[in-house]
């Protein structure tokens, strides 16, 4: 499908390290130099700062939190913190200067094909843990106060996906629930996201500090092209 | 050497006799001012005023240099987003390949900018690694660090849609923006210091099975991004110095994520936490915004590299040209992967194209300054560059790029189609790199000759 990003497979360290073994073989003579300094720099976080930084929600929903919500609950929580902005049950429309509207929320379903099509999550969003991501840890915006609960945000989730037509509103969305809906533009976007190749044998990442001043990092063509196309040479 | 020294002196001599009448008293105490001029303090009005007239330039401006009273070049606010603060670079004045920090477009998807104190600010390396670690930045300055330029550009910058948003911005009465500045000003380009991220990665192990890393800021919206682990373990830099000094505040003090090359969504500012994973984690901003939506429906994700790009910074549109005669074209030149091997310019509408000089050194994923004499002879023609990387990638035409985005889509998009998809529909076009044209005016008036064609006077709100 794409000419410029369906070059070889990626082996960036492969051919670097192949590259640097006369300089490892020089290094290892030098006994002082064989070692790679041990930086005795970090501490192990506690376990209850590893719960809390471990908070942005993947697809697979691990980070969830303990809690639970349904549309109907989400109702009047919405309209107290969020309509402000994205207009009554999220249609919508509130105006900013010059000409720019505060995003809409729902609707557009169906839209994305059409010469005028409406991005809103329900339109938009592959999985339903995006939404529920981008409510807990960005909504409401500063200088309103961040007081969602988890609750809050389920029910808040479970609104926005029911008013879009996704869920029923007496759906409670829940850590089980949540990954188990699906977004009508589950398979709206290509290619598939790139996956990184290990560099090492055995599938581990080699490190790949110290690189050395021979050690030049950039993407070459022949390695994977993380845009759009771009002309071949002339 | 000597008449010199003893000019100086009288003149300081002078200065402090018409200081002393000008201010009725003592204008200042050299010891006292120094001694509370330390950061953080607030020096008390006159205490530290060394001038003798209102002209001359305060302690403060001396200890933290300020510029001449005649310079007014300033960033410019875009107001294309309600969510966020947005600073545009004055690219019209730019000089040389460094934006200076001041300078340095803003793009924060939030309207709070956070004052981070170093001394308590950590990064955690979690998830799919041997050791999570908590670093301090002491802990991270002690690591080998490296110094490298490199531009960032904001993903939408050059986009159609901020074309619409200008003309707003002009019908409402706005008279400060100009298509350099208010379509392409989401671009700098400075020397990043910092330690690699494949330093810390190593110290933490990364496990079997990973292949992206999450990064996740410390303002008040969490800006989340994900990463594939080749570029986290290739050049990607947490960088904490900019320009010589310290990032500056609203570019992420004191510690942001640095992806050379990659679109400026990626280098999430304030960096907090570092998550290794399995898989993208399909963030708002990698989904919402940030994807390129096709006639289709469908939308192309997770691309983020640049391809060649440049633009003339003089003349543009944000100058006259004072007419028929000699003059310095002069502009810069940029590419995702690789260095900038050639920048050819036309001053007669593209039917001749002649090589530029290439400001040296030439560095990879950074502004290359291209520089090229000019003689008008006064009538109306149309200026622009195009540019070819190390690897003979060409920067196209608005048509080229039209139909070499269609031609990627399965089944091809005509180009006319990709156009007409372009300037119709409500959507955000990213890492737009089309060659900029502008036409000179027999009057010496410089006009954008891209977007002004696309949209001729249009606006609608998006």
């Amino acid at each position: 499908m794409r000419s410029t990003t369906s070059c070889c497979r990626m082996s960036i360290t492969r051919s670097k390290f192949a590259f640097l073994l006369p300089v490892m073989v020089l290094l290892a003579c030098g006994a002082a130099m064989a070692q790679s300094p041990a930086y005795k720099v970090g501490r192990p976080p506690t376990a209850e700062e590893l719960r809390t930084w471990n908070n942005l929600v993947g697809p697979k929903g691990e980070e969830l939190p303990i809690g639970s919500g349904t549309a109907a609950q989400g109702a009047p929580i919405f309209n107290a913190k969020c309509a402000i902005c994205h207009g009554k049950d999220g249609q919508g429309g509130v105006p900013t200067e010059f000409g720019a509207s505060y995003p809409r929320l729902v609707g557009g379903v169906g839209s994305l094909n059409t010469p005028k099509p409406v991005f809103t999550p329900g339109s938009r969003m592959p999985y339903a843990t995006t939404l529920f991501d981008y409510i807990q840890r960005a909504m409401p915006v500063w200088p309103m106060p961040r007081d969602l609960t988890p609750d809050n945000v389920y029910a808040l989730t479970a609104f926005i996906l029911y008013k879009n037509g996704i869920i029923k509103e007496t759906d409670a969305m829940n850590k089980n629930s949540l990954v188990e809906v699906q977004m009508p533009n589950r398979h709206g976007f290509y290619p598939d996201p790139p996956q990184s190749e290990p560099n090492d044998k055995d599938g581990t990442w080699l490190p790949l500090w110290e690189h050395g001043p021979e050690w030049k990092p950039t993407t070459k063509p022949g390695e994977k092209w993380y845009g759009p196309p771009v002309a071949a040479p002339r | 050497m000597n008449s010199k020294m003893s000019d100086r002196r009288a003149f300081l001599k002078r200065s402090a006799a018409l200081a002393g009448l000008a201010a009725g008293a003592i204008p200042f105490a050299r010891g006292k001012a120094l001694a509370s001029v330390t950061p953080g303090l607030i020096i008390g009005e006159g205490d530290a005023k060394i001038g003798i007239s209102a002209e001359e330039p305060d302690m403060d401006d001396l200890l933290y240099g300020g510029r001449s009273s005649y310079e007014k070049t300033i960033r410019i606010h875009s107001i294309n987003s309600p969510e966020g603060l947005r600073t545009l670079t004055p690219l019209q004045d730019s000089i040389g390949f460094v934006t200076p920090s001041p300078f340095h477009f803003l793009v924060q998807g939030d309207k709070h900018i956070p004052n981070i104190n170093p001394a308590e600010h950590t990064l955690i390396i979690h998830g799919m690694v041997d050791r999570p670690t908590v670093f301090t930045m002491d802990d991270i300055k002690r690591l080998p660090s490296v110094s490298e330029v490199h531009w960032i550009e904001c993903t939408g910058n050059s986009g159609l849609m901020h074309y619409r948003m200008l003309l707003g911005n002009k019908k409402a009465g706005r008279t400060d923006v100009s298509v350099i500045q208010g379509m392409h000003g989401r671009l700098s380009c400075s020397e990043w210091t910092g330690v690699r991220l494949s330093t810390l990665l190593n110290l933490v192990g990364v496990q079997k099975g990973a292949s992206w890393v999450i990064a996740e800021a410390g303002d008040s919206i969490h800006h989340a991004k994900s990463i594939p682990l080749a570029k986290a373990t290739d050049d990607a830099m947490l960088a904490y110095g900019q320009n010589g000094e310290a990032i500056r505040r609203e570019q992420g003090y004191p510690l942001r994520l640095h992806t050379p090359g990659f679109q400026g969504v990626c280098n999430v500012k304030f960096l907090r936490s570092l998550k290794v994973t399995d898989g993208a984690y399909y963030m708002q901003r990698e989904i919402s915004a940030y994807t390129n939506t096709k006639p289709n429906g469908m939308s192309s994700w997770f691309e983020s590299q640049q391809g060649p790009k440049s633009l003339i910074t003089f003349p543009s549109d944000a100058h006259k040209v004072s007419g028929a005669g000699t003059y310095e074209i002069s502009g810069i030149a940029w590419c995702g992967r690789g260095k900038i091997a050639r920048v050819e310019v036309t001053v007669d509408a593209g039917k001749t194209w002649h090589d530029a000089r290439l400001q040296q050194p030439v560095f990879s994923k950074a502004w290359t300054r291209f520089r090229t004499g000019w003689n008008w002879d006064g009538s109306e023609t149309t200026i622009a560059s195009r540019c070819t990387n190390e690897y003979g990638e060409v920067q196209s035409t608005w048509e080229g790029l039209a139909k070499l985005w269609g031609d990627d889509f399965t089944p091809p998009i005509s180009a006319s189609e990709m156009e007409k998809w372009w300037a119709s529909a409500p959507i955000a076009q990213f890492l737009n790199n089309p060659i900029q044209l502008w036409k000179v005016r027999s009057n010496g008036s410089v006009q954008d000759a891209l977007y002004n064609k696309l949209l001729p006077n249009e606006y609608y709100p998006i």
